[in-house]
């Protein structure tokens, strides 16, 4: 059973709904026809091969990333529909943890936690002061760190200074990229620990995008694993598994099977008739 | 749960490219270069419109104007310091043949400050400020800290975009003043201390000929000259792809863009300066 077994059950309509969603870079198509909905306090996993989109589906959830076809809306409001100014309003209502943290290397970690809250003038200096060794102590990272540049920290330290960012402005919605991606076993377990603690602690909907079984088995509610485009026939379902996390191993679907289990499968039988062409 | 079972094949895949012709790369090529002359028009509509939506911070204009105008004094120094000494040494030669190396002032000074002083000045700029900032926002933007900025409810073009922008339209003007004294400098030492020109004559000349609409005219041009680096190594940075060759690519771009866009502006101010100043003064010869 998941540890996410132990969280509290979504608790209301869908918050985030993308409908008929398609994406593509120039001649090159990443999504086609997704439609997915995220309820509030639910935390969804996203999980799939590189290159599938899972990073794409993240980044068109807050509008970073405008779909080619289809509709993306947040709390019911179409993000496309909205003026610049209330688009910013909105995304002030996310969390983001990147993949590489995405920290600004010109500013140190207490101006990069305070970045959010200082740009739009939510506090003074005494409060940002509180809220940054607040947010810092909340992901675990011990003082002193403040005026550090982000070049001199570890990675497990860059993620835990993005994810203290990224709630500094207590979000609704906590987006993580690939959140364990090139850290160590420890250190990812310390990172799905925060992730739990936040989705307890903050009551936040958590969209979690990942490769790492092990993240999705702890702090998942629901799984979505989608397909790369490449490699779908024509007219096929992008999301080859929508559902809990228990299921991912009894899946009907043999792709589904095969990527819990890490297994190459057909994939290795390519590269052999590859070879031998 | 919705599960998909239908079998899949790459070859199969309906999302593969189809096989262009050169007829049509050449056409896709023509459609990029045109698309991405817009794309940088709106950028630098965006960019003017924020500067007045919003005011920016002094804490980060000012390490901005630190890092574009105070780090770039030595290189503007020394560019302007050598422009007059290599100009002194060029023309003596050919005056002194003539007998008029007492008028070697007149020419160094209003070529100094008239055309090589910003035109030159504006080419080290667009080497050393242009290519760093194309190459610092490239690296953001494939790091994805511009994407970090923009969920952080932050316009980048706001945050990024308009410090630079103002850095360079203001800043630049003043560096280019002290390429044009560092280089009238460099012309006197050279024509009057090593080449021997009588020192009276070099500044009566000099007095003549140049005056405060000459320095006037090249500071205008220099104002235009910032405005064309700060956009076009901006929009460079913003739209730099991805990896280390994406950024060095977006760095190039910056510079040789900034370098062409200098040469044309030059060129058209040069003669919308003429027709205005002849319309001015008619009676006067004015050739910039």
């Amino acid at each position: 059973m998941s540890a996410a077994a132990a969280l509290p059950r979504p608790e209301g309509g869908p918050i985030i709904e993308l409908l008929d969603l398609s994406m593509r870079f120039r001649q090159q198509g990443v999504l086609r026809d997704i439609t997915l909905r995220v309820c509030k306090g639910e935390t969804l996993c996203v999980i799939g091969e590189s290159g599938c989109g899972k990073t794409v589906l993240l980044k068109l959830m807050i509008a970073l990333l405008r779909p080619t076809r289809g509709v993306v809306k947040f709390d019911g409001r179409d993000l496309a529909s909205l003026p610049e100014h209330e688009l910013s309003r909105t995304r002030l209502r996310f969390g983001f943890l990147f993949q590489m943290a995405a920290l600004f290397d010109s500013l140190s970690v207490f101006d990069n936690v305070a970045f959010g809250p200082r740009e739009h003038n939510l506090c003074d200096d005494e409060e940002l002061a509180r809220l940054v060794a607040e947010r810092l102590q909340e992901v675990g990272l011990p003082g002193g760190l403040e005026q550090k540049r982000p070049a001199e920290l570890s990675g497990g330290q860059r993620k835990r200074v993005g994810l203290a960012r990224a709630l500094a402005l207590n979000p609704e919605v906590m987006l993580y990229d690939e959140p364990t991606t090139g850290l160590d076993p420890i250190m990812s377990d310390v990172i799905n620990e925060l992730i739990l603690q936040t989705q307890r602690t903050k009551r936040t909907t958590g969209i979690v995008v990942t490769h790492d079984m092990k993240t999705v088995a702890k702090v998942a509610d629901r799984v979505v694993m989608l397909y790369p485009l490449s490699r779908l026939a024509p007219g096929a379902a992008q999301i080859l598994y929508d559902g809990p996390p228990e299921g991912l191993e009894g899946s009907p679907d043999p792709r589904v099977r095969q990527f819990v289990r890490g297994e190459a499968g057909e994939r290795l039988r390519e590269l052999a008739q590859r070879r031998d062409h | 749960m919705a599960v998909a079972a239908l079998p899949t094949s790459p070859k199969a895949s309906s999302e593969s490219p189809h096989a262009l012709t050169p007829v049509h790369r050449v056409g896709e090529r023509i459609f990029e270069i045109v698309a991405d002359v817009g794309d940088m028009a709106v950028f630098a509509a965006m960019t003017l419109s924020w500067m007045f939506r919003r005011r920016t911070r002094w804490s980060v204009l000012v390490p901005t104007f630190y890092a574009i105008g105070v780090s770039s004094v030595p290189v503007v120094a020394i560019t302007g310091t050598f422009i007059g000494m290599v100009l002194a040494v060029q023309a003596h030669s050919q005056f002194a043949m003539m007998g008029l190396e007492t008028r070697l002032g007149s020419v160094i000074n209003i070529s100094l400050v008239k055309e090589l002083g910003p035109v030159l000045a504006a080419t080290m700029l667009a080497g050393r400020v242009g290519s760093s900032m194309s190459a610092e926002l490239g690296t953001m933007r494939v790091t994805e800290q511009i994407d970090a900025l923009s969920a952080l409810g932050t316009n980048p073009i706001h945050y990024l975009a308009v410090p630079r922008f103002l850095a360079c339209f203001l800043l630049i003007p003043l560096l280019t003043l002290m390429a044009d004294f560092m280089g009238v400098i460099g012309g006197a030492v050279v024509s009057t201390q090593i080449l021997l020109v009588d020192s009276f004559a070099y500044w009566q000349h000099s007095r003549e000929y140049v005056g405060g609409i000459d320095l006037l005219a090249g500071v205008f041009k220099s104002f235009f000259f910032g405005a064309a680096i700060a956009l076009i190594s901006c929009h460079r940075g913003f739209n730099s792809r991805a990896g280390a060759e994406g950024v060095g690519r977006a760095a190039t771009e910056a510079f040789v863009f900034s370098f062409i866009a200098i040469l044309f502006l030059d060129f058209c101010i040069g003669i919308a300066w003429n027709s205005v100043y002849s319309a001015i003064f008619p009676n006067s010869v004015n050739l910039l």
